[in-house]
């Protein structure tokens, strides 16, 4: 199941590994994203710290990690598409897969009606 | 505080813009996409309010050789109908604003600054002119301001213009009816390519702005807010008053030379001559930065660690496609091709001095 954080990130496990990406709605907002700084693969994170930065044509925006655990692989194609995210932000414009330490983490994200609800406020 | 809206605020919300707080002003930051916007003006044209913008009027006896003592460059060299572009300094030659001056007569000459100086210049030039036989008046809210640009400007701008724009060279101006609008029309703009900005009547603004919009139609013209406003200016090496220039910084170090007359008296000018004669001890260089993208603020640092600078402006170019960059950089490392290393986000990534202006569009002369 897809949840949501306050900071507008989007997180979908699957077994261990968590895709994570940031929401339509947050790059709806960055505009024209021109560069992607994608985290390094074996990358220790914890839930809320900096896991990598997107960058519009207008200012750079970090990325937090939704849940902790070890970044196991990155989406390359955002090297050279960075605008894959504007396009596809919740589905081909996924920016890294973290394989999870603490699964029970996801039980305090949003879900999406909960993420809906916050951003039409 | 409230923000102050230009007499087109009402139509860019009708648009749909993404609105932003712009320095006490409420602006359209983009209306669909930067990146769009971008490429309209560089391959066409596009439109931008630029209704914010500042005008001061200098009226009076001695208006010419007042404002020759106010700003580095010379309007007694100009002829009536021409304007120049010209930092303005403090006695220590820091910059108080950039601004156009527009030369009507030797009675009148018609500044142009930028929006949230506007009361700071204002004040500025009031103090200066004591001693002079000359009014300055804030005339900003009776002019509303849009910027047509783009290589297809004059073109388009044609049908509906009662003045012969073909005979308006660059950084020339006339006055007459746009649209049976009375305007000023001046071959003026911030953007690197040709085109034209009207200064009339705020309460003409909307049908000015939909009447360009529906003659641009066919030529897919964009309306424009201030991030691609922003992303052109910067390629072509306009400077960004607060960003790439301010009360720290010389005409000299930024690169601003070919503004300065030398032949007259003004304010700031021993400093600039002193600056001038010693060497500078930094200037503002174009960087190419190899990965990421280097802010406004991100520090500069020699091959051997010493800090050697900061970046005043930068972003992905759209037109080129290229991470690039201007920062102040200490003498010894303004060489083109030196290689530097710019902070970005905690690593220091290799950048390369490279020539400015990063473009050249359809303007019609490289100043």
């Amino acid at each position: 199941m897809k949840k949501y954080t306050e900071s507008h990130e989007w997180v979908e496990l699957d077994g261990k590994v968590a895709t994570v990406g940031i929401s339509d709605h947050a790059q709806n907002e960055l505009g024209d994203i021109v560069y992607v700084e994608l985290p390094e693969v074996g990358k220790e994170v914890k839930a809320g710290e900096t896991l990598c930065s997107v960058e519009s044509v207008k200012s750079a925006s970090d990325v937090y990690a939704p849940v902790s655990g070890k970044v196991v692989e990155v989406n390359e194609e955002l090297e050279n598409a960075p605008e894959t995210i504007n396009k596809s932000a919740e589905k081909d414009g996924w920016i890294a897969k973290i394989e999870v330490s603490d699964p029970s983490e996801m039980d305090k994200l949003l879900s999406e009606d909960e993420y809906k609800k916050k951003i039409a406020e | 505080m409230d923000l102050k809206k230009t007499p087109l605020n009402a139509e860019h919300k009708r648009m749909g813009a993404k609105m932003v707080d712009f320095g006490g002003w409420e602006m359209p930051v983009q209306y669909t996409s930067i990146l769009e916007e971008h490429k309209a003006v560089r391959e066409r044209v596009g439109i931008f309010d630029v209704s914010h913008m500042g005008e001061i009027l200098v009226e009076g006896k001695d208006a010419v050789p007042f404002v020759d003592h106010l700003i580095v460059n010379s309007v007694s060299k100009l002829k009536n109908g021409q304007i120049c572009y010209s930092p303005m300094c403090y006695e220590n030659a820091t910059i108080v604003d950039d601004l156009l001056a527009y030369r009507f007569s030797e009675t009148k000459i018609f500044l142009v600054v930028n929006a949230s100086n506007t009361d700071k210049d204002f004040e500025w030039i009031k103090k200066q002119s004591k001693g002079y036989d000359v009014e300055v008046t804030n005339l900003s809210a009776q002019y509303a301001q849009i910027a047509f640009q783009g290589p297809k400007a004059e073109e388009i701008l044609s049908q509906i213009s009662g003045v012969n724009l073909s005979e308006i060279e660059f950084y020339h101006f006339t006055t007459g009816r746009v649209n049976g609008i009375e305007c000023i029309v001046s071959r003026t703009g911030y953007t690197g390519e040709d085109g034209f900005e009207l200064y009339f009547n705020p309460e003409a603004a909307e049908a000015m702005w939909r009447k360009l919009l529906e003659i641009g139609k066919p030529y897919d013209i964009k309306a424009c807010g201030l991030g691609a406003r922003d992303t052109l200016r910067f390629e072509a090496c306009y400077m960004l008053y607060g960003n790439d220039i301010d009360d720290t910084t010389t005409p000299l170090e930024a690169g601003l030379k070919w503004t300065i007359d030398f032949d007259k008296d003004f304010t700031g000018k021993d400093v600039l001559l002193k600056q001038k004669e010693e060497g500078l001890t930094r200037r503002l260089r174009g960087l190419e930065i190899s990965k990421g993208i280097a802010r406004h603020g991100y520090k500069v640092f020699s091959a051997d660690g010493k800090e050697i600078g900061y970046i005043t402006s930068g972003t992905k170019s759209p037109t080129l496609g290229k991470s690039l960059a201007l920062a102040y950089l200490a003498k010894g490392y303004t060489k083109l091709g030196t290689e530097v290393f710019v902070e970005i986000h905690g690593k220091r990534v290799s950048a390369n001095v490279i020539k400015t202006p990063f473009y050249r569009g359809s303007v019609k002369s490289g100043k």
